[in-house]
């Protein structure tokens, strides 16, 4: 196969020799993969009657720890079935029931047919297996971390928690787009609600709120996407899709290539993925969405539902291809790559661990979304995976420290929490965690990350406009994450043992409600109260204002979870090692899916490739990545060990500190989010208060003046004859003969 | 002509429907100019009997002339309710009076709109 052809923009010049054309076979799946998304529906639903009979127990959680953990099982089950533990030949399509399917003619494109179906490829095996593996993981955790609020809020957090988990696997195994779209809303409401989750905390309200709101702007990319593949295609299910799309023509048999659909459908496609994946300049949510309890950040807020961004343009990868001018693409690779520096420079001035660690989040996003852009759907997988598990543990580790210290999540007032007593296990989760997302070298987050920057420099300037100015931002991008990542663990996890208590975070404000004599959570409304009563009657002794305050170190399901996910962050890297040719094993999974490209592996090892490769400084950036990404991953745990770690004697004060009056006010800006917040609400807010004022005004004086106008016709038409009613017999009577002698004028002019 | 040849109903056979009917119709007339030219009550009242009495002379003559005995049925009913009516409505008008110490119609119009 010519290598230039792998970069061609053509779908099939594309594929291989030995791959599966994508929806060219396409068999039927086994009828019982549906039980990997209504496992967890039944175990919502559950929840829901254990929300009825009031249970004080953690039954819930059992619940659904079982039925996540049965549905892993079902996934696993499917995928090696389907020829695991290496990827699935071809897809197939598991037929649940017909929802939705109406003809308004025979023709093409006259009839929309949407099954419940799932589409099991390796793509959506790949998502499914972390996405399910994950959620019973950290279900199992927010077993433990939620136990305050067992009794009150407990079944609604785990209903809330599996249905999520149910819209996910819809929106990742639907066979068509409209599923994918259920899924989407789905995942997007289990997100609100559970940002929302204390809804006695106006901020965590606002912030549902906000996640919520900003992602309908993305959705509405995704609708006009979805429209315009039915109206170009005349269909929304990606079997016929995609043999139409490799095809290159459309439902009626026009060639796409140089049309405009080939441009705008993946435009489309492209903001609804920035939305959900927290991409410039829709990323705003995310960090705000950490007002959700801390399993929900891990799962939902930065392994799973963000990714489905990531998903949503791997499996809609043949309609980016067919734009020959690759708009989306080069629009997706910069806005990543943006994206990805502007949240790391904001992460680098938080205090909030928990913040610093959701910009963490929007930054990594923005790689998945350059590799994306920069035709290595493989790395952009890559990194999904490692992330998910890397970052899930970051998460759950700052989950363990704010449930142990009371809510504190501020590094300047936690210092050496790895040596204290019984926190040994969060440590070193936080430290496999940590050189994970700093890329330290043989990390699982070193090889995803590589994968996408040596992309960035292979991928030529003349496919996807400045790529390899994109890669020096991801390589500037690295060394402050680096330094952000080891600045959290170095003040917080190492270093002299000091800590200042949190006030559990936003409940201190409903104290007053608390009556005499008033019982601890009678029913979800007293939530937030009974965690501060439950705060107070911890055996331990907790009491956040108290000077006999002592961390309240990690139990076992917490623990277990995090030995569970650092051992799988390490092991993470070794897929890399499996199935080489393909680049690992998400690799070969990534390659046996529509998500293929060409662009990695088949012109690996062609020397004739060589020459059409970009380079990196001269040298060939697979292996030149390896050694530049490696320096400057150390160089940024360095510099943060310099200035967060040496010397440093208090939690409050840290040799950064000197650095910080240097720069001047540039820290502040940063830790004021550049801005960003302000700029939305004086561009976009504050115009449409304005606007809506003028609404207002319209509505007051023209539509409520009509509505006044036809109540005051009659009463003017009555004003206007009310004087004949004078009450004078006389007039009456003359009214009366008046009529008379009309009428009789009238008879006698007729006859 | 003299009264005798009248008397025998010379004169009243030579009078034919037209004549009846211009009688009628000038009574009527007579009672709806007096009905609203006047503003007393007792003589709106007269009038009013007056056009009664020209409705009724009008089915007299039809009945009559059609040799049919209905007209003279509906005069007899006409005659009972206007009695009736006659001292239902004068009974009003002593009220009336009574109240305002007046018979003029044109004081009573607190109904005007």
């Amino acid at each position: 196969m010519d290598a230039i052809a792998t970069i061609l923009p053509t779908f099939l010049a594309a594929e291989p020799a030995g791959a599966h054309a994508p929806g060219a076979q396409v068999g039927s799946g086994p009828p019982w993969a549906i039980l990997i998304p209504l496992l967890p529906l039944l175990a919502s639903a559950l929840c829901g009657v254990c929300a009825m009979l009031r249970v004080k127990s953690k039954a819930p959680a059992f619940i659904v720890v079982a039925m996540l953990g049965a549905s892993f099982l079902a996934t696993a089950a499917v995928w090696l079935q389907g020829g695991g533990p290496g990827p699935m030949a071809g897809a197939s399509v598991a037929h649940g029931w017909d929802w939705i399917q109406f003809a308004w003619g025979d023709g093409p494109g006259q009839a929309l047919i949407a099954n419940f179906s799932l589409y099991l490829d390796s793509l959506t095996l790949l998502w499914m297996l972390f996405v399910t593996g994950l959620a019973t993981l950290i279900a199992l955790y927010a077993s433990e971390y939620m136990s305050h609020d067992v009794g009150q809020g407990y079944n609604r957090f785990f209903a809330y928690f599996a249905l999520f988990v149910f819209a996910m696997s819809c929106l990742v195994m639907g066979d068509n787009l409209l599923m994918l779209f259920l899924g989407w809303e789905g995942v997007g409401l289990c997100s609100y609600l559970l940002i929302g989750y204390f809804y006695k905390k106006p901020s965590a309200v606002a912030a549902a709120k906000k996640a919520f709101i900003v992602n309908r702007i993305g959705d509405l990319g995704l609708v006009l996407g979805v429209f315009t593949t039915f109206v170009t295609f005349g269909t929304i299910e990606y079997a016929p899709l995609f043999e139409m799309v490799g095809a290159g023509v459309d439902g009626s048999g026009h060639a796409l290539h140089g049309s405009w659909q080939a441009t705008w459908i993946p435009i489309f496609f492209m903001i609804g993925a920035f939305g959900k994946s927290a991409q410039l300049p829709l990323y705003v949510w995310l960090p705000d969405a950490m007002e959700g309890p801390t399993p929900v950040s891990a799962l939902i807020h930065a392994a799973t539902m963000v990714t489905a961004g990531v998903y949503l343009i791997a499996r809609m990868y043949p309609i980016f291809l067919l734009d020959d001018a690759h708009t989306a693409l080069t629009i997706v690779a910069w806005t990543g790559a943006l994206t990805a520096l502007l949240a790391a420079t904001i992460g680098m001035a938080q205090f909030d661990i928990k913040r610093i660690m959701a910009y963490s989040t929007v930054s990594q996003l923005g790689y998945m979304f350059a590799g994306l852009g920069v035709l290595t759907t493989t790395g952009a997988a890559f990194h999904v995976f490692t992330h998910a598990f890397f970052k899930a543990t970051l998460f759950l580790c700052c989950g363990a420290v704010m449930h142990g210290f009371a809510g504190q999540l501020d590094l300047r007032k936690l210092s050496g929490v790895a040596f204290m007593k019984g926190w040994g296990v969060v440590g070193v989760a936080m430290l496999v965690g940590c050189l994970n997302l700093a890329g330290f070298p043989f990390t699982a987050g070193y090889f995803s990350k590589d994968m996408i920057l040596a992309e960035t420099f292979v991928t030529p300037g003349s496919v996807i406009g400045g790529a390899s100015m994109v890669g020096w931002i991801l390589l500037l991008t690295a060394g402050l994450t680096a330094y952000y990542t080891f600045r959290v663990f170095f003040r917080v996890f190492v270093g002299p043992q000091m800590y200042e208590p949190g006030e559990e975070h936003g409940h201190a404000p409903h104290r007053h409600d608390h009556g005499p004599g008033h019982p601890p959570g009678h029913g979800e409304h007293d939530l937030a109260d009974a965690r501060d009563q439950a705060q107070k009657d911890e055996p331990g002794g907790a009491h956040p204002h108290g000077h006999d305050f002592h961390p309240h170190a990690p139990g076992l399901a917490i623990n277990a979870v995090l030995a569970i996910l650092a051992v799988a962050s390490v092991l993470a890297a070794l897929t890399y090692f499996i199935h080489k040719p393909d680049h690992g094993w998400v690799g070969a999974m990534v390659h046996h899916s529509t998500a293929h490209f060409g662009g990695l592996d088949a012109h690996h090892g062609d020397e004739a490739a060589h020459a059409s490769h970009g380079s990196f400084l001269g040298l060939d950036p697979h292996k030149a990545m390896y050694y530049v990404s490696a320096v400057i991953g150390m160089v940024g745990i360095f510099v943060a060990w310099l200035l967060h770690y040496r010397g440093r004697t208090g939690a409050a004060v840290a040799p950064a500190d000197r650095l910080l009056g240097a720069l001047g006010p540039i820290p502040r800006w940063a830790q004021q989010k550049w801005f960003v917040d302000e700029l939305y609400d004086f561009v976009i807010v504050k115009p449409l208060w304005a606007l809506s004022n003028v609404f207002h005004v319209i509505d007051k004086l023209i539509v409520d003046g009509l509505v006044n106008l036809a109540g005051l016709t009659p009463r003017g038409l009555g004003a206007g004859l009310r004087p004949s009613q004078n009450g004078l017999l006389h007039s009456y009577a003359a009214g009366m003969a008046g009529g008379i002698v009309f009428i009789l004028l009238v008879v006698w002019a007729v006859s | 002509m003299d009264l005798a040849t009248l008397a025998q109903g010379g004169l009243l056979h030579q009078a034919t429907l037209t004549h009846y009917l211009f009688v009628s119709a000038a009574m009527f007339a007579i009672g709806m100019i007096g009905f609203l030219t006047r503003r007393n009550l007792i003589i709106m009242f007269l009038c009013t009997e007056l056009m009664f009495q020209a409705a009724g002379l009008a089915f007299i003559a039809f009945g009559r002339h059609h040799l049919n005995f209905s007209g003279d049925v509906f005069v007899i009913f006409v005659l009972t309710i206007a009695a009736a009516e006659a001292a239902l409505a004068l009974a009003l008008v002593v009220y009336l009076f009574r109240r305002k110490e007046t018979l003029d119609a044109s004081e009573w119009a607190e109904l005007r709109g």
